[in-house]
């Protein structure tokens, strides 16, 4: 379980986190959601303890995050970065088995963890020996989503891991990245802009705007009892734009057969 | 890791050069000269017959004026020169109003100093004019110049200013000619010769005497000094090398002018080396024959590489110890990075030949002064090129990597210093190829190096000379950037040339 209880963050003056409180529960799915710059990066990068919050406190579990604490307690965390953050001098094996090098892991142990993430998140064992820029964009996130997973921590942060892919590989990718939370039971918390995918990954959602939570509940709760018209906005936008184009593409799929 | 490679490969390498050069027996006696053929003869017969009394002679050639070498010797920088006897009692104690031989010698003393007997010849001013227009006119003293109010003369400028040149000489013969120009002293020889002008001023020992047959008048009224070629030397060295100073001092009495003036003409105009002539004079007149001489050109050239090599190498090494850490330090902390960047900056600005002379006070002459300035020219380019690599990390990756769990030092070690080696490794190299050219210069200082030969050729006007010196700098800067390439392909991380050869 994660808990922010009022906590601000503001860049040069302009208040980016706006005293935000909520409770993330732990040992399922929980989606960020939200417009461009809510500051939804920002409350990963707050909960990781990469930046430190003007004001308000962050547990993690029972422990409460402080910039002496945080080295300590990143080691639950593994954070993918919204880009992916993957290290370009090195092969895609050793940004994932950078840290379990660090902690001393013998080599066979390495090996035997990089081929279960591999197996994990179907990643093809012998694209292991390029490098970032010979990876195609969804191997890259796939490896970045292994580096995080390497070290087993309890929970996952995940910024936009399927930002800028194709649809067809983002669909396998979401597909892939359901069935892994639902195997590994761990605390996760993704950010996405995609309504769709939001519901398909989360169990529950949160809703921010201008460095606030507008709402937090399931898929189910957002539709039927949105708690601000922002809400019924930002679901019905994405939504129906779907649909029409949907009723279009099948009538005339219906009127070519 | 890699970089720390280099460093370690620099380090032995510079480790290396300097133990080459520091094997050799026998009381060290430095020997300096001034910057003219004259002075680097005479020196060069003194560090022959110190050598022939086992002292481990090592001649400085060409260092600078007098003033330079009169500085030299007192701060015991070196241990002797060639000095005249009417530039001591004019310019240098000029003060001391010293009267008689006895009088220099009691001067010298007071600052533990001593000056051999003369070695024989008088370096004065004097006319002279071509012998045909001489006879014509009747003229064999300068005394006879004085009725021929349309002879043109072509004086050095240094000789028209001087109170003991031209206006003392006008005064005393009431010489009143109507056409006086001030020439450098080549083209007035040149002028004479083709006569373009009648009469000019030299030095007894000219070389271009005996080459354009050129004839001396008289000085019938005494005018100018006697100028008597000495050795001065630091007193303590007929303590520390009697033997190496009684050899020296067989020169005194045995340099007729007729004898300068053929050796100077050997080398301006014959185009031999001063240590060929000198060894052929300390052959003829001592019998010292050249032990292990080393004077081929095999040889020459593998002892200016190696000193070279030397400044060069170890200026380098040190630069990138202290160079990585300030650009490090100048990347995290925008503040200090401006303040150290504005310095090292400021130090690039300066000339080089200034920073050069700026070091003797404190390091002395030879190469610790060189290897200093040389340092001090590298620092920016590393500094500059470590800062800037290190701070073109995308702040993701930064991020990444503490949110993995590194540690800020091990994220440096792993991370940003593999990231920023290209720039790194461009910034050495940038320095090292500057710094092989710019070590050319510390043989105005007596550091040696491939600077030796440029700076004697340029002296005596020999090509030949200028490129054995410019050619190998040329071909070591060449071999510089190309083991820098070549290092670059196998240092810089793969991934890191993958992204550079496929733009994003
Ligand atoms: N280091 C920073 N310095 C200054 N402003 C920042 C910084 N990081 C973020 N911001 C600002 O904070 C706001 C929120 O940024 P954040 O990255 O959290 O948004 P986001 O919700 O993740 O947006 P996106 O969906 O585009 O990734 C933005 O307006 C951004 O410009
Ligand atoms: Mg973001």
């Amino acid at each position: 379980m994660i808990r922010l209880d009022n906590v601000s963050k503001s860049y040069g003056g302009s208040i980016i986190i706006d005293s935000v409180s909520l409770t993330i529960p732990g040992n399922q799915t929980t989606v960020l959601i939200g417009p461009s710059g809510a500051g939804k990066s920002t409350v990963l990068a707050l909960i990781d303890g990469i930046e430190a919050p003007d004001s308000g406190t962050i547990m993690i579990g029972c422990d409460p995050l402080t910039p002496g604490s945080a080295p300590q307690l990143r080691r639950r965390m593994g954070y993918v970065i919204q880009d992916g953050g993957l290290f370009p001098h090195l092969t895609s094996r050793q940004n994932i088995d950078l840290m379990a090098k660090e902690a001393g892991w013998p080599l066979l142990q390495r090996r035997a963890r990089v081929d279960e993430l591999c197996a994990l998140t179907r990643f093809p064992a012998n694209a292991l020996e390029r490098y970032p820029a010979e990876l195609s964009g969804g191997q890259r996130q796939r490896v970045s989503l292994m580096r995080a997973l390497m070290l087993d921590p309890p929970i996952l942060l995940m910024d936009e891991p399927l930002g800028a892919l194709d649809p067809v590989i983002r669909a396998e990718l979401q597909d892939d990245l359901k069935a892994i939370f639902s195997r590994l039971t761990k605390t996760v918390v993704l950010v996405t802009h995609d309504i769709s995918e939001a519901a398909f990954l989360g169990s529950t959602i949160i809703l921010m705007r201008a460095g606030h939570i507008v709402q937090q509940g399931h898929f189910r709760d957002l539709v039927a009892r949105p708690g601000d018209p922002f809400v019924s906005q930002f679901i019905h936008a994405q939504l129906r734009r779907l649909t029409t184009m949907n009723e279009g593409a099948m009538q005339s799929f219906l009127r070519h057969r | 890791m890699k970089l720390g490679k280099v460093g370690l490969i620099l380090a032995m390498a510079a480790a290396a050069a300097l133990m080459v050069v520091t094997a050799d027996a026998g009381p060290e006696i430095r020997i300096g000269s001034k910057k003219f053929t004259e002075s680097v003869i005479l020196a060069e017969l003194a560090s022959k017959l110190c050598a022939s009394a086992g002292a481990n002679a090592v001649h400085l050639p060409g260092l600078g004026g007098t003033r330079f070498l009169w500085d030299a010797l007192l701060a015991h920088e070196i241990d002797v020169y060639p000095e005249y006897t009417a530039t001591l009692r004019e310019e240098i104690l000029a003060g001391e109003r010293i009267a008689g031989e006895g009088g220099l010698e009691t001067a010298l003393a007071k600052r533990g100093l001593r000056m051999s007997r003369p070695l024989g010849f008088s370096d004065s001013y004097a006319l002279g004019m071509m012998p045909q227009k001489a006879q014509q006119l009747g003229i064999t003293k300068i005394s006879g110049l004085a009725p021929h109010h349309s002879l043109r003369f072509g004086l050095s400028d240094e000789f028209i200013n001087r109170a003991d040149g031209w206006p003392a000489l006008r005064a005393a013969y009431q010489l009143n000619p109507a056409d006086v120009r001030g020439l450098d002293h080549d083209i007035a020889y040149k002028g004479l010769a083709e006569g373009a002008i009648d009469v000019i001023d030299l030095y007894t020992t000219d070389a271009e005497i005996g080459y354009y047959g050129i004839q001396i008048l008289d000085d019938d009224r005494h005018v100018f000094p006697a100028n008597e070629a000495v050795l001065i030397y630091r007193a303590e060295l007929e303590q520390r090398a009697p033997k190496a100073i009684q050899a020296m001092r067989r020169l005194e009495g045995r340099i007729g002018n007729a004898a300068m003036r053929s050796m100077n003409s050997a080398v301006k105009i014959g185009r031999r080396s001063e240590t060929d002539v000198a060894a052929w004079f300390v052959a003829a007149n001592f019998g010292v024959a050249e032990a292990g001489s080393t004077d081929t050109l095999a040889g020459r050239l593998l002892r200016r590489t190696i000193e070279h090599l030397r400044l060069t190498l170890l200026s380098l090494a040190a630069a990138i110890v202290i160079a990585l850490p300030l650009g490090i330090i100048a990347a995290r902390r925008p503040k200090a990075g401006q303040a150290i960047l504005a310095l090292v900056s400021i130090l690039q600005t300066i000339p080089s030949l200034a920073l050069l002379v700026f070091m003797i006070p404190i390091l002395g002459i030879g190469a610790p002064p060189a290897i200093a300035a040389l340092f001090l020219y590298s620092l920016l380019p590393i500094v500059r090129n470590t800062a800037s690599g290190l701070s073109s990390i995308p702040l993701s990756i930064r991020n990444s990597a503490i949110a993995l769990g590194l540690s800020p030092v091990r994220c440096l070690q792993l991370v940003e210093l593999p990231m920023a080696s290209p720039a790194i490794l461009a910034g050495i190299k940038t320095a090292a190829v500057i710094n092989v050219g710019t070590a050319t210069l510390g043989a105005l200082i007596g550091a040696g190096g491939y600077g030796q030969p440029i700076f004697t050729g340029v002296r005596l006007d020999n090509f030949g000379l200028i490129l054995e010196g410019a050619v190998p700098a040329a071909l070591l800067a060449l071999a510089v950037q190309g083991l820098f390439e070549l290092a670059e392909h196998y240092l810089v991380p793969r991934g890191l040339r993958l992204r550079r050869e496929t733009p994003p």
